[in-house]
């Protein structure tokens, strides 16, 4: 035994950037998240080469998840090819040496900002959404402290009252994104600003969703074939945004969530989000051999 | 002479709330010492001292908001067993918000001031599990009517009421999942003095028409004298005298009770 | 006939603890009253009359003896019965009728009087009838039936108030001087009902500022004027 076989060569950097010791806390903390579902952990949340509010949550858990063989896909929006989501996806490339791809099919780990891919997950995939504010306690008490305590005390009444109150004064929810959701029928969280569209797909989903807040310090996940039930009345349904009848102006797919362009006319014009969806639908009318998998929603629906 | 009483012999009913033996300090003080307290479906015991004779101290004990130091307190409900002071924090929690109705002396403690009245009403129902808007927004008319709120201001916030508005408010808080047990502390103090003859009025109603039991402290014989059945007075800590209403208004036994009610009269 | 009441060596003083002085009301009275007899309570102002409907009625407490009343479900000692065998007694079987009403704010005249039938079971339409009935019975007018006593003369309230108190039959019943404030018809009225009630079977204990209202109904008297001593004004007791 020597010196030189009991240490290694020095390197500028830990593999997939992060030291051995901060991927174990990060590999720990979702282990936890794992099995109380929907409960935030709190994590040592580390500097990267970004800055906080740009998906530092995210990128920890990535770079934590990854290794040489994992096929990487990056999306901002639901768009690869946004600013971004390439520089993020460049830097995952360089600190693992990991293949990437734009395919939704191909990837093992999708690090994704406010979004769900429209083709259906599979249980060998993790989805990894970045999140800003973690705490959808945080309109309704604002003290950190109080928040977990209610967490705890499964105390939601004041979430539901704000729903009420919303319906009172404009008739209807008025969550957009982020609509607090109850996670294996116990936890409150909120599922990162992804769209009402995007909520039902982690529904007794496949595929496993880990949601980190970087400057929040905090993770929660929702695992395979667990529960997440939007907080709705039961006589008041849970509404997704008007997409069912569009037509991606591009592609000429329908029934997907869409970007909406403002047209010089004063019309609007709509294109795919899931930006990769939208290639592929374009290359295949083109008489590719591309793959497009099983989507959530059929027709603009959610299948059942 | 203070008699003492037999056990009830006719009424056969088991009473609803039992405290027995209450006795808590802070620090060096005496707050309550052995209070005990039997009361009986449809009752109202008022609780009557100066400030610092315990008697709100005891009713954040009934409240479950305070655990005493020694002490037993059960209500003969169905699916409620044993100490209560001796539950866990859901469970109290859980109890509190359904089986309990309290009103407070200051409204601030009682309701959320920036939220609607009609949705200070309705958090209620929501953490006993009701999920229906519509089911929701009738209840809280309903428990605001009874409380003789004017519905057309009922999404008005409890900010923009009067004392005596806000007070109703509480009120239909506390009434909305009909609680075996209404606990009122000081729920007239600090109105004016017709507001506060409204009020009790309301309450008299209710009393009236829901047989609803309650147990209510005041410093004020007028208000104990409208509403209760059964009158305690306490001095610091302790229970000096208790009896029929008109049994200690009219004739207390124990120097300070008549002290009390003969420096009102 | 059948024995409500049967009191013994009852005493009652009242110890005023800031003056430090106590003061007798009254001292070992015994009696027995049966069904359907009417007993007069005697003696001059202060001698402690209306004290002993109180100590009866249990709004005093003895000092000692016994109140041995004779209850449709047994016999019970008043004087150390549980307060919610008392109020309950006092629902069903006891009534006391004074010369004051206690009006409560926006109840009519007629639900008031309807009040005790409804609560023995009797049902609303069947009850309002009867308690309109009373009230033209005492001479109460009309359009004041659906009216709040609360704005009513004394005399009315006092009306209303008996109508209210006589209405349902009681086993016994105590009268502090009820006849006050009332109009010839209405005492008229009155005694016809005590007369009914009497006759029904109803124990009567009553003070009269003018017993002779009342001389067709009174079996016997007691006078509570006590033989010896000076006797002292209690205005500051007697409420």
């Amino acid at each position: 035994m020597t010196l030189a076989s009991l240490t290694r060569d020095w390197e500028p950097m830990a593999y997939g950037f992060l030291d051995a010791s901060a991927k174990r806390e990060i590999r720990r903390k979702t282990l936890k998240a794992i099995a109380v579902p929907g409960c935030q952990i709190p994590y040592a949340s580390r500097e990267v080469p970004m800055a906080r509010g740009w998906g530092t949550g995210g990128l920890q858990v990535s770079c934590t998840l990854i290794n040489p063989r994992t096929r990487i896909k990056v999306i901002d929006q639901g768009a690869d090819d946004s600013v971004n989501a390439a520089s993020i996806r460049r830097f995952l490339a360089r600190v693992s040496g990991a293949p990437t791809t734009t395919d939704t099919l191909e990837a093992d780990l999708i690090q994704s900002r406010h979004r769900v891919p429209e083709e259906l997950l599979r249980e060998d995939q993790i989805l990894v959404l970045q999140v800003p504010n973690p705490e959808p306690l945080r309109p309704v008490q604002p003290n950190m402290s109080i928040a977990r305590q209610m967490h705890a005390d499964a105390d939601y009444g004041r979430m539901w009252l704000q729903l009420y109150e919303q319906i009172v004064r404009s008739g209807r929810v008025m969550q957009g994104a982020s609509y607090p959701s109850l996670v294996n029928g116990r936890h409150v969280m909120t599922p990162s600003p992804i769209p009402r569209w995007d909520v039902p797909k982690l529904n007794m989903s496949r595929h496993l969703t880990i949601l980190s807040a970087g400057r929040e310090k905090r993770l929660h996940v929702v695992p395979p074939f667990t529960r997440v039930e939007p907080l709705v009345f039961d006589d008041v349904p849970y509404r997704v945004e008007d997409h069912a009848g569009l037509t991606c102006t591009r592609s000429g797919a329908k029934g997907f969530f869409m970007n909406e362009i403002p047209q010089a006319d004063g019309t609007s014009a709509y294109e795919l989000s899931d930006s990769d969806l939208g290639a592929k639908t374009i290359r295949q009318s083109d008489g590719e051999p591309v793959e497009i998998g099983a989507t959530w929603y059929r027709d603009g629906e959610m299948a059942q | 002479m203070t008699p003492t009483l037999d056990a009830p012999r006719f009424v056969t009913t088991r009473p609803l709330l039992r405290a027995q033996g209450v006795t808590k300090s802070y620090g060096g003080v005496q707050a309550l010492r052995d209070v005990s307290a039997t009361v009986y479906p449809g009752e109202v015991l008022g609780i009557v001292g100066e400030s610092g004779s315990g008697k709100s101290t005891f009713l954040r004990c009934l409240n479950l908001e305070e655990t005493p130091d020694s002490g037993s307190y059960t209500l003969d409900l169905p699916d409620v067993q044993g100490n209560l002071f001796e539950l866990d924090r859901y469970a109290r929690r859980m109890l509190c918000a359904t089986r309990i109705g309290i009103v407070y002396q200051n409204p601030h403690l009682g309701l959320l001031m920036s939220h609607s009245s009609s949705g200070n009403v309705a958090e209620r129902l929501l953490v006993a599990g009701e999920r229906r808007f519509a089911v929701l927004r009738d209840k809280a008319g309903a428990a605001l009517d009874a409380s003789e709120f004017p519905l057309d201001r009922m999404d008005a916030p409890p900010s923009e009421l009067s004392g005596g508005m806000q007070q109703r408010v509480q009120l239909a808080k506390a009434i909305a999942l009909e609680p075996a047990l209404l606990l009122l502390d000081e729920p007239t103090t600090g109105l004016d003095v017709s507001v506060q003859a409204l009020v009790l009025d309301t309450l008299k109603r209710l009393q009236r028409d829901r047989r609803i039991t309650m147990v209510i402290v005041s410093h004020d014989l007028g208000v104990i004298r409208t509403l209760a059945d059964r009158v305690m007075v306490m001095r610091r800590g302790e229970v000096v005298e208790a009896g029929l209403a008109d049994q200690v208004f009219q004739d207390p036994q124990h120097a300070y009770a008549q002290q009390l009610v003969h420096a009102k009269l | 006939m059948t024995p409500i009441l049967d009191v013994r060596g009852l005493s009652k003083g009242f110890t005023m603890h800031h003056l430090g002085t106590a003061v007798s009301a009254f001292d070992e009275i015994s009696f027995t009253l049966r069904a359907g007899e009417f007993l007069l309570l005697r003696g001059r102002n202060g001698a402690g009359k209306s004290t002993l409907l109180r100590t009866l009625y249990r709004s005093y407490l003895a000092a000692e003896g016994e109140i041995n009343f004779h209850s449709t479900h047994g016999t019970i000692d008043l004087a150390r019965a549980a307060d919610v065998d008392i109020a309950y007694l006092r629902r069903t079987e006891i009534g006391f009728v004074t010369q004051f009403l206690t009006a409560r704010p926006r109840v009519s005249a007629e639900a008031l009087v309807a009040e005790p039938l409804r609560l023995s079971g009797v049902a609303a339409e069947e009850a309002l009838e009867r308690a309109r009935q009373w009230l033209s019975a005492f001479g109460v007018k009309r359009d004041l039936w659906p009216a709040y006593p609360t704005t009513f003369s004394g005399g009315e309230q006092q009306k209303v108030n008996l109508a209210r108190a006589l209405i349902l039959p009681q086993r016994l019943l105590l009268l502090d001087e009820p006849t006050a404030s009332l109009d010839a018809g209405a005492r008229r009225a009155l005694i016809t009902r005590l007369a009914e009630l009497k006759a029904g079977g109803t124990a009567m204990i009553g003070v009269f500022h003018h017993p002779g209202d009342v001389a067709t109904l009174i079996d016997r008297e007691i006078d509570l004027t006590p033989d010896m001593g000076p006797q002292e004004e209690r205005e500051d007791v007697a409420v």
